[in-house]
């Protein structure tokens, strides 16, 4: 503040004045002014890459959430060559609005269903209406489409004319289905990633056991995360001390190594995984002809758990044994000396002086790993078979298989948050200024 | 690490140990990514190695699978290897259009990604930066959120805008490469921005220079070795990226890693080996590429000696 003067008054000190600058200006204000104006230009910097990340990531994102809570497979339809959108479903929609839950569907009821079925069969919605109520009810589609093909002849009474289609049309689960249907937004998706449906009274309840699927696959990615974190300590502990306890040109070089399958593309490391861990592979080839194993004993290592345990651990190892190196580097050797000459053994001496030195670097690390490695897609799907599979791998076969986009986005809403609460905590514990790529 | 001389027997045994149980985790790191290498010259179509392939003998090896590489998608590959075969395989040869719309997409995404993030990382790396925990944090996070629900969100994203009608090719890639990449960028340009020394700039300001100018003239010779090996991780990025282009790439974008994964999951064939050894050949280069810089980097800013 070169510019700043004193008045005389308060250099005398007779009355308190306040500082100037030479244009006259409040000290204070001025220095407010140009704090805002470093902090206006600072902003002004990130802003364009801020826009671009919420335009490309945090919107989409969103939209996936949205997706999560809102289907209008059973309120809109959007005709896909002119994009015009005709509601369905009205007539039910205000039956559903005029009698609560419970009621028994009435003749009203049925009319207003046979209504909507002409509509359906006007602007060919009816497998779209009826893959919406199979989401929940399965076996419900081609009831849906038989009825509304047959919609023009149905007459008076619609019930005994539409239950003769079919019996089913009275189960009262299908029409708590239909209830829950004809509002765009429903919790029903979450319900589903989570193993759980609603009775015809509208409680909560489980699936069948043999339909349950969800909450197991959560478990498993669970499971395998922590196995796969857990291996890849082991593995990369004594590398990560060795390369920190190295004179820096000879870590350096070994350095390359850990290094080298960091900047390997993914799709290349799990192939030599493939062609490592075959029942004809590298890896059986060498222990049949030295003999440990008999020809027709080859071992099972890939499509299962194996396989995606053992291309994950070596595919994540560098992410442990970076950060565990960067805190073990500057670790000063001489307390383990002072340990020792005091009377500790070598093991003493590295459990209770060297080992908890290094447990930040554990936690960067284990906590890196495991959230990389709960979102796994790739190498379960490539290594993975049938019982290697991770939850990612059953969004995307949601997404292109089942097609069904808002439960592939609900669980997809669900392992997000399970990330951002470690993300958070990784920022919280670790920073994420301290994240570290080589 | 070495010994001291007063180690007892039983120090001796176990340090023998654990230099051999480090051996063993260094080759667990790095021998699947070499094995692919022998391999690819396998004159067998199998995935191990053959007798005549141990035995060195030369008839075990061929090149037949990065002739394959080329020839593969071609209309007429059995006629002479003159000036026409060689066009013929530049625009039809599946891999090779591959490999030309990955450097498309890995170019354009890297541009917009480093550019992009130098500025926010210079914006980021001011102490007066309002908001910049939450802000960093928003930034990073394209790295730590699962692909898969990128690609997701992605995909309705796109869909319910239309994009694939705009007419730009591989913009929805691009711009989707570009953000996976940013992380990247970020990362490596505040590091080198850390050890910055800011009165640098002040000292050019107060020589007359306007911003720009200080950007270019001060800044940006200082910065540059993160800028390079931030452009690099965000190309690598987006050369390596498959689930992405899947969801909502148009069926004739073709990437390396989308044509790779097809290969894996219909029938894995000896000539993918050939595709992961070159791109094991190209990741070596890039590593070496991001070290020398990474010294270059240390040695402008004066922090190590070597």
């Amino acid at each position: 503040m070169s510019d700043a003067t004193l008045s005389p008054a308060a250099m005398v000190g007779t009355t308190p004045e306040q500082l100037t600058t030479a244009d006259g200006k409040p000290l204070k204000q001025a220095l407010m002014r140009a704090q805002s104006h470093a902090r206006r230009r600072a902003f002004l910097l990130v802003a364009p890459l801020l826009a671009f990340i919420l335009l490309t990531f945090v919107m989409p994102i969103g939209q996936m959430l949205h997706r999560s809570v809102h289907n209008e497979g059973f309120t809109w339809h959007e005709d896909v060559a002119s994009g015009q959108r005709t509601p369905i479903m009205t007539n039910l929609s205000q039956w559903f609005d005029q009698n609560e839950l419970g009621t028994e569907p009435d003749e009203a009821a049925f009319a207003a269903l046979a209504a909507d079925l002409i509509v359906l069969r006007e602007v060919k919605a009816a497998g779209q209406a009826g893959t919406r109520i199979n989401y929940e009810r399965s076996g419900s589609r081609s009831m849906f489409t038989k009825a509304a093909r047959r919609a023009q002849r149905l007459e008076a009474p619609y019930k005994e004319a539409i239950v003769d289609l079919d019996e089913d049309w009275l189960d009262p689960d299908l029409w708590r289905v239909m209830r829950d249907a004809s509002s765009s937004y429903t919790a029903n998706f979450y319900l589903a990633a989570l193993d759980r449906t609603k009775d015809a009274d509208g409680n909560v309840t489980q699936v069948n056991e043999n339909r349950q699927v969800y909450v197991k696959l959560f478990q498993r990615t669970l499971f395998l995360s922590i196995v796969i974190t857990f291996m890849t300590f082991i593995l990369a502990y004594p590398i990560a001390h060795l390369l920190a306890t190295l004179p820096l040109a000879k870590s350096n070089l070994l350095m390359i190594l850990v290094l080298l399958p960091f900047w390997t593309s993914l799709l290349v490391r799990t192939t030599s995984w493939m062609v490592l861990l075959q029942s004809q592979g590298v890896v059986n080839d060498a222990l049949v002809s030295t003999g440990i194993l008999a020809d027709d004993n080859r071992l099972e290592m890939m499509y299962n758990q194996a396989g995606t345990l053992i291309a994950m651990t070596h595919i994540l190892l560098p992410f442990m044994v970076l950060p565990l190196y960067s805190v073990m580097r500057p670790i000063n050797p001489s307390y383990v000396r002072a340990a020792r000459s005091l009377g500790a053994t070598s093991w003493t001496a590295f459990r209770r002086v060297y080992f908890p030195q290094t447990v930040p670097g554990i936690g960067a690390g284990a906590l890196l790993v495991f959230i990389l490695a709960v979102g796994y897609y790739i190498t379960p799907a490539l290594v993975g078979g049938a019982d290697g599979q991770l939850i990612s791998n059953l969004i995307a076969f949601h997404m292109q298989n089942s097609l069904n986009w808002s439960l592939a986005a609900a669980l997809a809403a669900l392992l997000l948050g399970g990330i951002l609460l470690l993300y958070w905590l990784y920022d919280r514990l670790v920073g994420i200024d301290n994240l570290k790529l080589g | 690490m070495a010994l001291p001389t007063h180690a007892s027997r039983l120090e001796r045994i176990w340090h023998y140990t654990y230099l051999t149980i480090c051996t063993l985790i260094f080759l667990f790191l790095i021998a699947p990514i070499l094995v692919v290498i022998p391999l690819s010259f396998n004159a067998e179509p199998y995935f191990t190695f053959t007798e005549k392939m141990l035995k060195l003998d030369p008839t075990g090896f061929s090149t037949r699978w990065y002739d394959l590489l080329l020839t593969f998608g071609m209309t007429d590959p059995e006629a002479p290897r003159g000036w026409s075969w060689w066009t013929d395989t530049w625009s039809n040869a599946a891999w090779i259009n591959a490999a030309k719309n990955s450097v498309i997409v890995g170019l354009f995404s890297t541009v917009l990604a480093t550019c992009l993030g130098t500025i926010a990382a210079l914006g980021l790396s001011r102490p007066e930066m309002p908001g910049r925990r939450i802000i960093m944090a928003i930034l990073i996070s394209p790295m730590i959120v699962p692909i898969i629900i990128v690609a997701t969100g992605l995909f309705f994203f796109y869909s319910s805008i239309g994009i694939q009608n705009w007419g730009i090719p591989y913009l929805g890639v691009i711009l989707a490469h570009a953000t996976l990449g940013i992380p990247f960028v970020i990362i490596t340009v505040t590091a080198t921005l850390v050890g910055f020394d800011h009165s640098l700039t002040r000292a050019s300001a107060s020589l007359g220079a306007d911003p720009v100018t200080t950007f270019m003239r001060v800044q940006m010779p200082l910065i540059l070795p993160g800028v390079v090996s931030g452009a690099l991780f965000a190309f690598v990025t987006s050369f390596d990226e498959v689930v992405v282009v899947l969801f909502v790439g148009g069926l004739d974008e073709q990437t390396i890693p989308r044509q790779m994964w097809n290969g894996i999951r219909e029938q894995i064939s000896p000539a993918i080996l050939s595709v992961a050894t070159i791109l094991v050949l190209i990741s070596i280069a890039l590593l070496t590429t991001v070290e020398l810089l990474r010294r270059r980097s240390e040695r402008l800013r004066g922090m190590s000696p070597q």
